[in-house]
C-alpha cells in the first residue's frame, strides 16, 4: 500500500475514538462511498440538490480527468496517490465532535495562544461540538450584528452564499461564468476538482458598487466544512470592488489529506478583486509523516480594460504545496498583483509561483516572492512571465527574494519568461540569502532570544508582503511567521 | 563589578586570550587599549557569548553571576552590553520596532512588566533626540544604510535605552569623523554613573581625549602587559605598543 494511504489511515486511527464523540445515528448518510467513480460524481450532485446542467456539467469533467495524467514537473517528492482510496465527500459533521477545549492535542491550543486566538473562536476552529453558534456570537457581539451583517451585503446587492447554495438560486451566473477562468479541462486536479467539488463560496459584486465590507470575518466561520475540494467563484462586475480574505491564521484540525481546490475570479471593466490568503494546515511531522497535499488551481480572469487582480498568500503549511495563483490580463491597462510569502519547515515541500500572462495592450503586472526554507524542507518559487503578440506595452516587474534557514534546506527559483512582442518590458530581481550568524547574535546581544530574533529577522524579509495583508490579519499573520519558525536555528 | 580571573579564549582553535585577568569596580571606565590582533575584539565577543569563542580556561562574572554559563541573551537581561565595532544592518526591521522587542525582552527575562507603547516611545524620543538622532531615522530599517557615525550613535541610543549595567564599546571611535566622535563621546559620557561601569576597547588615544578613563589596560599577546592611569593612554600614543609586543608566551 502506498505510503499516502497509510498516512490517512493513520491520521484515522489517531482520530477515530474522538469520533464516537460526536457520530449520530444517521452517520452514514454523510459519507459517499469510499472511491472515485460516476456513481460518486452523482451522489455529490444528489447530495447538493443540484439541477441536471450541473451534473453533466461534473460527469463530462469526471469523463475527461480519466483520461488525464497527474503532472510531475513540479519539484515535489510524495509517494503514489490512490484516488481510489479517499473519500469525496464529507460533510461538516463528519469531522470529529468534541464536547470542550479540554479534548484538543495540548500543542494545537499552544499555537492557538501564541496566534492570540480568542478562546470562543479556538473552539470553533478545534470543531468543539456546538461551538460555532457561540463563536459568531464571539466574534460578532452577537447574532443580530450577522443578520445586519448580511442585510448590509443584500442592500448593496452583493451576492454572497456557498457555492452550492448560488447554483440552486443562481443559476445564471453560476452557468455564465463557471469554469470560465479555470475550465473543467485545465489540468488534473482542476479537473478532478470540477467533477467532485464540495462546497465553497460564490460571490458577485454588482456593477459600481464597492462591497462594503472584507469578506473575510464571516468567512473566516464558514470556511468550516468547506471540505477538501472547495470551489470558489468570484465575480466583480464594471467598476465594483471587492477584498476577500481566505483562510485562517491557526491551524485547522482536518482529515483529509489529499486537498485539490479551484478559486477563479472575474474582474469585468474597472473592477478591482483583491483575494487573501493566509494557509496554516497541518504540515505532518517533522520525519514528514502525515500532512495535507495541496494542490490548488487559483486563476484571476481581468477580462476587460482596467480590470485589477491582486493575489496575496502566506502559505506556512501543508506538507505538499502546489500553488500558482495567476492573472490572465486579457483588458487593454489591465493589472495583475502576486504577493506571496510561502515558508516550509521540517519536510515541508512547496512549489508556487505565479503566472502573469499579457494578453492586452499596456498591461501590467507585479510580482514579489519571498520563499523562506528551513528544516530540511525544499522550497520552489515557479514563475511565468508572457506577453503576447498584441500585448504592446505590457509591463511587469518580478521581484524573487529566498532566505534559507540552515544548511540542510532548499530554495529554488524557476522563472519562465516569454514575449511575443518586442515592445513589452520586463524585469526580474531575484536575490538568495542565508539567515546570517551575524544578524542573530546582534540581537541576541541585545537580550533577545534566538527565536525571537529569527521571527524579527524573518518578518523583517517578508514586509512587504505583510503590508499588502488586510491590517486585521497582518498581525496575525506575522505571529504565524514567528510560530512555524520555531526552533529552526539553535 | 566585572571580575575577569585567567580567561583563555579559543577561536577556531587558535587560542587569541591567554590568561586575561581584568576588574572593573562600579562607577569606573576602564580603557583596554593594544596593537592590532592582540585580542582586543575577542576578549568583548567571549564576553557577550558569541559562538565560537569558546573559553577553554577562567572565569568571568559580573556583579557575582557566572557570565560564561549564560546565553548572550542572558547575559544582556543581566546588564552587559557591547556597542559592536561594526554594527550589524538588518533589513525590513525598524528600528524602533527593534528598541522596544529588546527591551520588552529584557524586561521579560528579569520579572519586570513590559514598557508600554506611549511610555517608551517618550522613552525613546527624549534619548534619541539628546544624541541628535531624528525620528525619521528611527522609523529606517535598523543600520541599513547608516553612515558609520549614523551607526555608532545608534548603538549609544541602544545603551541609553536598555541602560546596562556594564557596557563594552569595542572600537567605537572607528570610522568617526571628529564631530560624530564628539557626539557619540558626550552620550557615553551622559551615561557615566555609579552603578555603572564600562569597559572601552580602542587601538588609538584619541577617543580617550574625549571620554576619560579610570584606568587603562595594555592588552598583547592574549593577556593584560601593563596598566596604568590615563597617563598611560598618552604614553602609548607616543612610544607605540612595540615596547608591549612580546612573542607568545
Amino acid at each position: 500500500m502506498a505510503a499516502t494511504n497509510q498516512t490517512i489511515e493513520d491520521v484515522r486511527a489517531l482520530e477515530a475514538d474522538k469520533y464516537e464523540f460526536g457520530f449520530t445515528t444517521n452517520v452514514e448518510q454523510e459519507f459517499a462511498p469510499k472511491g472515485l467513480n460516476e456513481d460518486t460524481v452523482r451522489f455529490i450532485s444528489a447530495k447538493k440538490e443540484e439541477p441536471a446542467w450541473m451534473l453533466d456539467w461534473r460527469l463530462e469533467a469526471f469523463a475527461r480527468w480519466r483520461t488525464m495524467q497527474e503532472p510531475d514537473w513540479a519539484l515535489l517528492r510524495y509517494p503514489p496517490i490512490d484516488y481510489q482510496d479517499a473519500y469525496y465527500y464529507a460533510a461538516p459533521k463528519r469531522k470529529p465532535s468534541l464536547k470542550s477545549l479540554d479534548e484538543i492535542d495540548p500543542e494545537i491550543l499552544e499555537t492557538y495562544k501564541k496566534l492570540g486566538i480568542p478562546l470562543r473562536e479556538q473552539e470553533v476552529l478545534a470543531g468543539v461540538e456546538g461551538a460555532p453558534r457561540v463563536a459568531v456570537d464571539a466574534v460578532f457581539d452577537s447574532v443580530s450584528v450577522v443578520t445586519t451583517f448580511k442585510a448590509e451585503l443584500a442592500k448593496a446587492g452583493v451576492i454572497f452564499c456557498p457555492m452550492s447554495e448560488a447554483v440552486r438560486e443562481h443559476p445564471d451566473l453560476v452557468r455564465r461564468y463557471l469554469g470560465s477562468v479555470v475550465p473543467t479541462t485545465d489540468n488534473f486536479f482542476a479537473t478532478l476538482n470540477s467533477a467532485v467539488f464540495s462546497d465553497g463560496s460564490f460571490v458577485y459584486i454588482p456593477p459600481g458598487v464597492r462591497c462594503p465590507m472584507e469578506l473575510s470575518t464571516y468567512f473566516r466561520m464558514n470556511a468550516q466544512g468547506a471540505g477538501q475540494f472547495e470551489r470558489t467563484l468570484i465575480i466583480a462586475d464594471k467598476g465594483s470592488h471587492v477584498s476577500y480574505l481566505e483562510g485562517c491564521t491557526a491551524p485547522m484540525r482536518d482529515e483529509n489529506q489529499l486537498h485539490a481546490a479551484v478559486v477563479e475570479l472575474v474582474a469585468l471593466e474597472d473592477a478591482e478583486i483583491k483575494y487573501s490568503t493566509v494557509q496554516n494546515w497541518w504540515p505532518g511531522d517533522a520525519q514528514g509523516r502525515g500532512g495535507i497535499y495541496n494542490f490548488v488551481t487559483k486563476r484571476g480572469d481581468c477580462r476587460e480594460a482596467r480590470a485589477k487582480i491582486s493575489w496575496t498568500q502566506v502559505e506556512t503549511g501543508s506538507a505538499i504545496t502546489w500553488k500558482y495563483p495567476s492573472c490572465i490580463l486579457r483588458g487593454d491597462e489591465s493589472s495583475g498583483e502576486f504577493y506571496s510569502i510561502a515558508i516550509t519547515n521540517g519536510a515541508q515541500q512547496a512549489d508556487t509561483g505565479t503566472k502573469m500572462i499579457h494578453l492586452g495592450r499596456n498591461t501590467r503586472s507585479r510580482i514579489i516572492s519571498k520563499g523562506i526554507a528551513a528544516g530540511r524542507s525544499n522550497n520552489t518559487y515557479r514563475g511565468l512571465v508572457s506577453a503576447h503578440a498584441k500585448a504592446k506595452g505590457a509591463r511587469n516587474f518580478t521581484q524573487c527574494d529566498s532566505l534559507l534557514i540552515g544548511d540542510a534546506c532548499g530554495a529554488h527559483t524557476v522563472p519562465y519568461v516569454e514575449t511575443r512582442t518586442p515592445h513589452a518590458k520586463f524585469e526580474h530581481e531575484a536575490t538568495t540569502t542565508k539567515l546570517s550568524e551575524d544578524q542573530i547574535f546582534y540581537l541576541r546581544s541585545r537580550g533577545l532570544p534566538t527565536d525571537e530574533a529569527v521571527a524579527l529577522l524573518v518578518n523583517g524579509f517578508v514586509r512587504d508582503v505583510l503590508q499588502q495583508l488586510p491590517m486585521e490579519f497582518a498581525v496575525e499573520a506575522q505571529k504565524l511567521v514567528a510560530v512555524s519558525l520555531e526552533g529552526s536555528v539553535g | 563589578m566585572l571580575e575577569i580571573e585567567a580567561l583563555h579564549v579559543e577561536v577556531a582553535g587558535a587560542e587569541i586570550l591567554r590568561g586575561l585577568s581584568l576588574h572593573v569596580p562600579a562607577g569606573e571606565v576602564h580603557a583596554i587599549m593594544g596593537p592590532n590582533g592582540a585580542g582586543k575584539s575577542t576578549l568583548a565577543y567571549a564576553l557577550a557569548g558569541r559562538e565560537g569563542y569558546d573559553v577553554t580556561h577562567g572565569r568571568a562574572t559580573l556583579e557575582g553571576a557566572d557570565l560564561l554559563a549564560l546565553t548572550p541573551e542572558a547575559r544582556a537581561a543581566r546588564g552587559l552590553f557591547l556597542s559592536f565595532q561594526y554594527p550589524v544592518e538588518i533589513p525590513g526591521l525598524a528600528t524602533l520596532a527593534f528598541l522596544r522587542a529588546a527591551l520588552n525582552a529584557q524586561r521579560k527575562a528579569r520579572g519586570e512588566g513590559e514598557m508600554s507603547s506611549p511610555d517608551f516611545l517618550k522613552l525613546a524620543r527624549a534619548k534619541a533626540a539628546a544624541l541628535k538622532i531624528s525620528p525619521d531615522m528611527l522609523k529606517r530599517p535598523l543600520n541599513v544604510g547608516f553612515s558609520g557615525g549614523e551607526k555608532k550613535r545608534l548603538e549609544v541610543l541602544q545603551m541609553a535605552v536598555l541602560e546596562p549595567r556594564f557596557a563594552i564599546l569595542d572600537e567605537t571611535d572607528s570610522g568617526l569623523d571628529i564631530d560624530a566622535l564628539r557626539v557619540v563621546a558626550d552620550g557615553v559620557n551622559a551615561l557615566r554613573a555609579p552603578a555603572r561601569a564600562m569597559l572601552v576597547i580602542t587601538h588609538y588615544q584619541r577617543l580617550l581625549d574625549y571620554i576619560r578613563p579610570d584606568r587603562v589596560h595594555v592588552l598583547a599577546a592574549g593577556r593584560i602587559a601593563h596598566s596604568g592611569g590615563p597617563e598611560l593612554a598618552l604614553e602609548l600614543e607616543r612610544s607605540g605598543y612595540d615596547r608591549y609586543g612580546l612573542a607568545p608566551a
